[in-house]
């Protein structure tokens, strides 16, 4: 009977064997079934991106500034990739470090739908040869995002600004993951929601090796918005180039409206460097640059506005009722507070000099005395109201706010009482008053326009907005402008070099004296940074500016050329060019 | 002439009769569905043509069935007069994998002629199983030492040194696992038992460490993934969680017949081979891969049955022996694919694609009709 036995035991076997394995389908299909089925789906489905094209943008007259380009991505497909990858052969392959692919593959996981990138920013060369090499590698594909060309470089980089990888704050914006290329500086960052458009979507059935079988779906992407920019390209491009390699900006609006016209700062970067994906040394070089060149200094300088600010005393002067044109002293070089002397720029002295013969000749003696009338807090009350002490919120950049002293600001922020002798230099633009380029360029298109402050706009034909307004008596108006005339007119002009055969412009001179040092070899001995504010054609203003060259020393003779070159080029090279109306007679000075 | 003809017609008739459909049809119905199931798993996805896995079996099945009949038309104890020769002739065609072998798979497991290839692995061990059953029958049981060591030997060591030199270590571990089956069956003494203890306890720690650096680098990862599948070192742990989720994926009811993904898209390795349950499982669900294992028990159990009932021990030993050997690949791959058990080369019996494997298995089904057919025959 040991045959019963030994079947029995084998009978129980058996029996034992296929209730294990009845319980081991219940756990797998039934308990962990769901668990299982998904993964069975993440298996074969794949996720891939369509990039939306982005809008493109264009200048005022319709010029292309940007381009569209691929930027070509080497990606590994998930899960199928970790597999038998040759990391070694394809570290080779890529150029890319076998422990930097390894910590890429780890960090995205075995959760991924979507494709590994391991590198970005190849060239065409290098896409040929991923693609040649590609059944050596299962899994490895080639993804494109869209990406940028600048085609005019430099010339308005910090308006055009460029893409790259979006900050920790872009990232929490729908649409946009650590793959998107954002627009990170410029009207790229700025209109980033706009150009970026909606990113599309394509899931595909793929086999183990990683080829695609089928479409299962796709979501097509949405362009995104072209948009005009306000800035002319020419205007821009001649702009930056008679600064003849100094350092320094310019804004130039459109008084009707703000909107901006060009936007120097200089020096300036190649945006096209940032796309290819900036290397740390490239980024090292820029940022430790002696020239800032990532700085706007539209935006994010502010010196001492020098002569220009006179015209604030001047209108501050004249609105309170303390001054007109006719309000005249005599200028002997200097003028005393106490023991304290306060010069002339012209040591002679200008003698008797009216309101208008102050501003052309930019007299110093007779803003010490119109401050001295006026006091602080009156002048700084039409500063700020001319746009001056704030920013201007246009939104291009960060932004310093310039300073505009008043007796209370001086007692909180230093704890002492305000002197007259601040007053004079407050009143000629010197001490602590301090202006951003953009600040200049609001107060000259105040006056150009009658006494608004438009916010500066980057897109063309944008609604107005109007930051503050000062309804300027027409006295006021006419001799400022008269005046402003005769800067760059008149025979004693300290403009003169802005002066056109073609066009009326108007403007005036500044220079923001700096503390001079000498340097122990005598090589960097810095010269006064020269300011220019101007407005043209004098009769219908169309285009307000200001230059400020960094160390360009007077005024008159670095900035205003550079003014001139601007306003004749906006004027005359634009569509529908500008021809100098025969009637426009400059005012009670002859030419 | 007429009656002579009508003889014939009254034997044919009598014989199937006799036959046991259970044990023929379970094999036959496993097998279709089996085809069934290489069909899908293998089914193109871009190659422009199917490639014709599940034609070929279909082939098999049919050489299968013939043969199947034909082995059940003899009485079985003739074997035994023969069994030395076949003995022979199967460890000679085993050995001749070694001279001429072709090698495929890493091994040299395949015999060719012309167009056929053969595994004589597989037929070996049916062999091995009827010529070792043929040496135990008729000895005193327990088996003395001697006769366990000389069967140990012959029947075991020797094939299996062959086999690990192919290299197929599965397979030796199989034919050495099935000889010491088919000897505990017969029956060992106190002696030999206490002894083999002994001898297992000791090999362990002294030969373990060799035994693992002897293996080869494929094994030793196949152990590693099993134990844990997280480390793997060349996709043996990859090969093991895709057939899980194969399985599982299957969920109550299955995805559906040619609805599965696992399989066509190469998630899962070895789709028609080792994995082919796999694929059933997914397409069928817990529903389907149940109604498979009542077919393998039922199998199973009437094999048992037929050596309960056998007439001699001859063919008591070749039906459990036989039996147990369905259990142990079975259960084998069937462990292997649910993750129960390390990964190793062991088809799916009737199910997984392999021609050599199908056949034998139909030639140890027509044993066991056989058996069954003749257990009433006395004075035959």
């Amino acid at each position: 009977m040991t045959r019963i036995r030994t079947l029995r035991t084998l009978t129980i076997v058996c029996i034992t064997v296929l209730s294990i394995f009845l319980l081991r389908l219940w756990q797998l299909q039934i308990i962990k079934g769901e668990e299982f089925y998904r993964k069975s789906i993440r298996n074969r489905v794949r996720v891939f991106r369509i990039p939306a094209p982005r809008g493109i943008l264009y200048d005022r007259n319709g010029v292309k500034l940007v381009k569209n380009v691929p930027y070509y991505i080497v990606s590994l497909l998930p899960d199928v990739s970790a597999e038998k990858l040759d990391i070694e052969g394809l570290s080779r392959l890529i150029d890319l470090p076998e422990g930097e692919i390894l910590r890429k593959l780890k960090q995205a996981g075995n959760h991924s739908l979507e494709p590994i990138r391991l590198k970005g920013g190849l060239d065409f060369d290098e896409v040929a040869e991923i693609e040649a090499r590609r059944s050596d590698f299962p899994g490895l594909i080639i993804e494109t995002e869209v990406s940028r060309y600048y085609n005019f470089g430099q010339t308005g980089a910090h308006v055009i600004g460029y893409l790259g990888w979006p900050t920790p704050e872009q990232l929490l914006q729908e649409d946009v993951t650590e793959d998107t290329m954002v627009g990170r500086w410029g009207a790229e960052a700025m209109f980033d929601r706009q150009l970026r458009g909606t990113p599309g979507m394509k899931i595909v059935e793929v086999d183990a090796l990683g080829r695609q079988l089928r479409t299962l779906r796709t979501i097509q992407p949405q362009k995104g918005e072209d948009l005009y920019l306000s800035i002319d390209i020419k205007t821009q491009l001649v702009a930056e180039r008679a600064f003849q390699g100094n350092s320094g900006a310019a804004l130039a609006l459109r008084p009707s409206t703000g909107e901006v016209l060009a936007l120097v700062s200089l020096p300036s970067f190649d945006p096209n460097l940032f796309i290819k994906g900036i290397d740390r040394e490239q980024w090292e070089k820029l940022s430790r640059h002696p020239g800032h060149p990532l700085l706007n200094r539209v935006f994010q300088s502010q010196y001492p506005p020098g002569s220009v600010f006179k015209l604030i005393t001047a209108i501050a002067a004249m609105e309170e009722g303390l001054a007109n044109r006719n309000t005249s002293i005599v200028c002997k070089g200097y003028t005393e507070v106490g023991i304290w002397r306060f010069g002339c720029w012209k040591e002679e002295g200008h003698g008797l000099v009216d309101m208008k013969r102050a501003i052309v000749e930019s007299c110093d003696v007779y803003f010490y005395e119109l401050g001295r009338l006026t006091g602080i807090d009156r002048i700084a009350k039409y500063a700020y109201a001319l746009g001056l002490g704030r920013p201007s919120g246009t939104g291009l950049s960060p932004e310093r706010s310039g300073l505009v002293p008043t007796t209370a600001w001086k007692l909180r922020t230093k704890g002492k009482p305000w002197y007259l002798g601040e007053t004079f230099n407050a009143a000629i633009g010197q001490g602590y008053v301090t202006v951003t380029p953009a600040q200049a360029a609001l107060l000259i298109s105040a006056i150009a326009n009658g006494g608004t402050v438009y916010r500066p706009q980057l897109l063309k034909d944008a609604d107005p907005e109007v930051i503050s307004k000062v309804i300027l008596k027409p006295a006021t108006l006419r001799v400022l402008r008269e005046s402003l005339w005769g800067v760059v007119n008149g025979p004693q002009g300290t403009g003169r070099r802005a002066h056109s055969d073609r066009i009326d412009i108007a403007g005036k001179t500044g220079t923001a004296q700096v503390v001079a040092y000498t340097d122990r070899d005598r090589k960097h001995i810095p010269r006064d940074h020269a300011w220019f504010v101007a407005y043209a054609p004098y009769s219908q203003p169309e285009i307000a500016l200001s230059v400020f060259v960094e160390h360009g020393g007077g005024g008159g003779e670095v900035a205003a050329p550079i003014a001139k070159e601007i306003i004749e080029t906006y004027l005359e090279g634009g569509p529908g060019v500008y021809t100098v109306s025969q009637n426009s007679e400059g005012p009670g000075y002859a030419r | 002439m007429h009656a002579d003809q009508g003889k014939v017609i009254d034997r044919v008739r009598d014989i199937l009769k006799r036959c046991d459909w259970l044990v023929l049809g379970i094999p036959v119905i496993l097998t279709i569905i089996g085809i069934l199931t290489i069909y899908s798993a293998t089914r193109s996805v871009i190659e422009p043509r199917q490639p014709s896995f599940y034609l070929r079996q279909t082939i098999w099945l049919i050489l299968g069935m013939v043969t199947m009949f034909s082995v059940s038309l003899f009485d079985y104890r003739v074997l035994k007069r023969f069994s030395i020769l076949i003995y022979s002739v199967s460890i000679g065609l085993l050995l001749l994998t070694l001279v001429v072998g072709h090698p495929g798979m890493g091994a040299q497991r395949w015999l060719k002629m012309g167009n056929l290839s053969f595994q004589p692995t597989e037929i070996f061990r049916v062999a091995m199983i009827v010529s070792l059953a043929s040496y135990l029958s008729g000895r005193p049981s327990p088996l003395g030492t001697g006769r366990t060591l000389t069967a140990l030997c012959f029947f075991g060591f020797i094939p299996a040194t062959i086999l690990y030199l192919q290299p197929d270590l599965g397979s030796a571990l199989m034919i050495l696992g099935l000889v010491v089956s088919m000897l505990l069956i017969k029956g060992l003494t106190k002696r030999v038992l206490v002894a083999a203890l002994a001898v297992v306890l000791i090999a362990i720690p002294v030969g373990g460490e060799r035994v693992w650096n002897g293996l080869k680098e494929y094994q030793r990862n196949r152990l590693v993934a099993f134990i844990n599948p997280e480390v793997d070192p060349t996709g043996i742990g990859y090969q093991i969680k895709q057939s899980k989720i194969t399985i599982g994926s299957g969920r109550v009811f299955g995805k559906g017949y040619l609805q599965g993904t696992q399989g066509p898209l190469r998630f899962l390795p070895e789709r028609h081979t080792d994995f082919i349950f796999s694929v059933f499982a997914e397409e069928w669900g817990f529903v389907g891969s149940l109604f498979l294992l009542i077919l393998y028990g039922a199998l199973l159990l009437r094999g048992l049955e037929i050596a309960l009932h056998s007439k001699d021990e001859f063919g008591y030993l070749i039906a459990t022996g036989i039996s147990v050997m369905f259990l142990a690949y079975s259960g084998i791959n069937l462990g292997m694919t649910m993750g129960l058990m390390p990964v190793v080369g062991i088809p799916l019996p009737f199910f997984s694609y392999g021609g050599t494997a199908l056949l034998a298995n139909f030639i140890c089904i027509g044993l066991l009709n056989n058996i069954k057919m003749r257990r009433f025959e006395l004075f035959y």
